[in-house]
């Protein structure tokens, strides 16, 4: 078939979008690691106000949920639209224009952080350009992605499609209303809200920021690469519907259980506590659905590291959606509550669900994007195996610091008195700190493993040039 | 029509599930958000609320840009063993001036939600340029630099008591011509002490209902 004469996918803004990501992936958890590394040894930012701690630290979480995740989204997000509405990117300019605006985006956005402009405010430290400017590449986000669903070749709208949609709609909805704020200056802004209000505000955006972009956008992702690596279809279309607008509907309620007993009116929190405990629904529906997919592909689990990575990150899915609501009752919280146990629960999502998974994902696409093998299945299997060793042994370490530290504060003995005085309790948290910088170390260096081995699969990629016709014959549909 | 023929028309069309999704994600949010946005309660001022001078405004700023909020809780919940370690427990009416609240998400450090005038400035000095130099087993940064920059290079502080004004804080004119004066001769760690030992100070237990 001549491929110049008919349409072809957008793929290399896909490629770009995977190289992006990966690169901010090493630089974030980098991050992480010197941060971690600081809470041993706290000399180590060697009196420089950017490597301190209370500055590189949202670093560390900007640059992996803005750097590392949403570029990992829009690759995943471009390549499966296309895919699944057999036909080429809406405005691919613009894809492309998104594609380096975003990446200088987080980069000035990441420096702006260690020179200390900040809103405080947790994954919406960005001030108020940024706010703007991220406003402005979401909705080009929004034109290029529904733009290519309203273009598509066939009736019904994919799955992952709403998914992605979600993430784009509900993010902006999101972001908008809780950065809202009055400029001082260029690098200074007041909240538009205050005290108790502002802080509400800031955790229906905090807690919908992991639900609609770190869950329901890799569950776009899930949704598209789970199947298609599996060569089976979704287990139940059905349930995956009932299982999307449960999640759509349940999610943004949970943003209380950030609060309990802080001084927000009582109800607000229950209230949060039950529609998180009832949110346990939703997302194990979504995990059983993509595990009963595989279900009959168990086989190539044994030489697919591609799809090994997808399934374990669909078990710490699991994992950490049960760990959730539990934390969310108010008599788990209040142990759990401003703990290294928080900061386990996180990391069990992040490097379990959604590192594995868009590991798995960049396996799986970087190959079939330049027509060739992988460069090496065994570096890959490392990778894997390294990966599963830092995640058990980052959220086991901070389990047990975490629970430790939140018994002890609690303590009081007999007579009433508190037992222990917050310093011992802090100065015993040290080896548990040093196992979490081990683990750290593990999960980069296997992170960097992949950039290795993906970048010797892209390279000599100009020699084969794949053009992948927009509709795939297969189907049997002509454009 | 069917529930399945019904989704049938959502799955098909794009404007249907853009609108949907919309839809149903805002429901939790007003049904949350709205009625504490309201809820004349949370913003008014008692005599528990203390309006920042322009040197406690200046330290505050400070505080945020290190990212003290960081590692320290700015929250003391109702439980016997926080009251007993760091004080009453916290009230809403103490955070109407709080523009953003720091109550934070993890406690490295201890809450500094009632720490006004438990320690001499000159501690805090000590504390905050050498932590160790204090407390030994301390895992907090130094932060050397804050006695040397000016206060009054830390922003603008009349812009920012006019754009607070905007918001409802009650700055008289006086207050906020006078603020530059205020910051003259001062190091950011002067007004960042003055923030520390303000703390969780206006909160009286008389005030309580």
């Amino acid at each position: 078939m001549d491929s110049t004469s008919q349409n072809t996918y957008h793929d290399t803004v896909v490629i770009r979008l995977i190289q992006f990501s990966v690169f901010w992936a090493v630089a974030a958890m980098l991050a992480g690691v010197w941060l971690s590394a600081e809470l041993v040894w706290p000399t180590i930012d060697f009196g420089q106000s950017w490597l301190s701690f209370g500055r590189l630290r949202p670093l560390h979480t900007n640059g992996i949920v803005f750097g590392f995740g949403v570029s990992a989204l829009m690759a995943t997000a471009f390549y499966s639209v296309q895919r699944t509405s057999h036909t080429p990117l809406f405005l691919p300019k613009l894809a492309w224009f998104i594609c380096y605006a975003w990446q200088v985006l987080v980069l000035l956005g990441g420096l702006s952080l260690l020179a200390g402009y900040t809103t405080a405010k947790e994954y919406a430290e960005l001030e108020w350009p940024f706010d703007i400017a991220i406003t402005i590449l979401w909705v080009c986000f929004a034109l290029v992605f529904f733009g290519t669903i309203a273009n598509r070749k066939i009736k019904p709208i994919y799955i992952s499609n709403w998914f992605y949609g979600a993430l784009i709609i509900v993010i902006a909805m999101l972001h908008i209303v809780n950065n809202l704020a009055i400029p001082v200056s260029l690098g200074k802004s007041y909240s538009l809200y205050a005290g108790a209000q502002d802080a509400l505000v800031q955790w229906w955006y905090g807690h919908n920021a992991v639900g609609f972009l770190l869950t329901g956008g890799f569950l776009g992702m899930l949704y598209y690469f789970l199947p298609k690596h599996a060569e089976r279809p979704i287990w139940s279309y059905r349930l995956s519907i009932v299982a999307f607008w449960a999640f759509v509907y349940s999610y943004i309620w949970a943003g209380p259980h950030h609060l309990h007993y802080n001084s927000i009116p009582e109800w607000v929190q229950s209230l949060g506590m039950a529609m998180s405990i009832i949110l346990l629904a939703p997302s194990w529906a979504t995990m059983i659905n993509g595990i009963m997919t595989v279900s009959t592909a168990w086989e190539k689990l044994r030489t697919d590291p591609a799809l090994k990575f997808i399934v374990l990150s669909l078990a710490f899915y699991g994992l950490a959606t049960f760990e959730g609501p539990m934390m969310s009752i108010r008599s788990v919280n209040v142990v759990s509550h401003f703990t290294d146990w928080t900061i386990g629960h996180v990391h069990s999502g992040a490097l379990g669900w959604n590192a594995m998974i868009t590991y798995g994902t960049f396996y799986f696409m970087v190959p079939r994007l330049v027509g060739r093998e992988l460069y090496s299945t065994r570096l890959a299997n490392i990778h894997f195996w390294l990966a599963l060793a830092g995640t058990m042994l980052y959220i086991m370490a901070m389990w047990a610091a975490g629970v430790s530290q939140g018994l002890l504060w609690l303590s009081v003995d007999q007579i009433g008195e508190l037992s222990f005085s917050f310093k011992d309790i802090m100065a015993s948290m040290t080896p548990y700190y040093l196992l979490r910088l081990v683990a750290g170390i593990i999960f980069l260096s296997g992170t960097v493993l992949m950039g290795y081995n993906l970048l010797m699969t892209l390279k000599g990629q100009h020699a084969v040039k794949v053009n992948v016709p927009a509709v795939d014959p297969a189907y049997g549909v002509t454009a | 029509m069917s529930g399945l023929s019904l989704h049938k028309k959502i799955e098909e069309n794009t404007g249907l599930l853009i609108f949907g999704i919309l839809f149903v994600s805002a429901i939790g949010g007003m049904v949350q958000l709205l009625p504490i946005l309201s809820q004349e309660s949370l913003e008014t001022a008692t005599q528990n609320s203390h309006l920042y001078s322009a040197v406690e405004l200046t330290g505050r700023d400070i505080y945020i840009r290190e990212g003290c909020h960081v590692c320290h809780s700015q929250q003391v919940r109702p439980l016997i063993a926080e009251v007993e370690r760091y004080g009453p427990y916290s009230r809403a009416d103490e955070f109407v001036y709080d523009r953003p609240f720091l109550w934070g998400s993890k406690r490295t450090g201890p809450d500094l939600h009632r720490l006004g005038g438990k320690f001499s400035d000159d501690w805090h000095r000590i504390h905050l340029l050498d932590p160790r130099a204090v407390v030994p087993a301390s895992i907090m940064p130094a932060y050397p630099w804050l006695a040397d920059r000016d206060a009054s290079e830390a922003g603008n502080i009349e812009a920012k008591m006019r754009a607070l004004t905007v918001l409802g804080h009650p700055y008289t004119e006086e207050q906020i011509s006078s603020a530059s004066a205020e910051l003259e001769g001062l190091k950011e760690i002067d007004a960042l002490i003055a923030y520390l030992q303000i703390l969780g100070t206006a909160y009286s237990e008389d005030s309580v209902p």
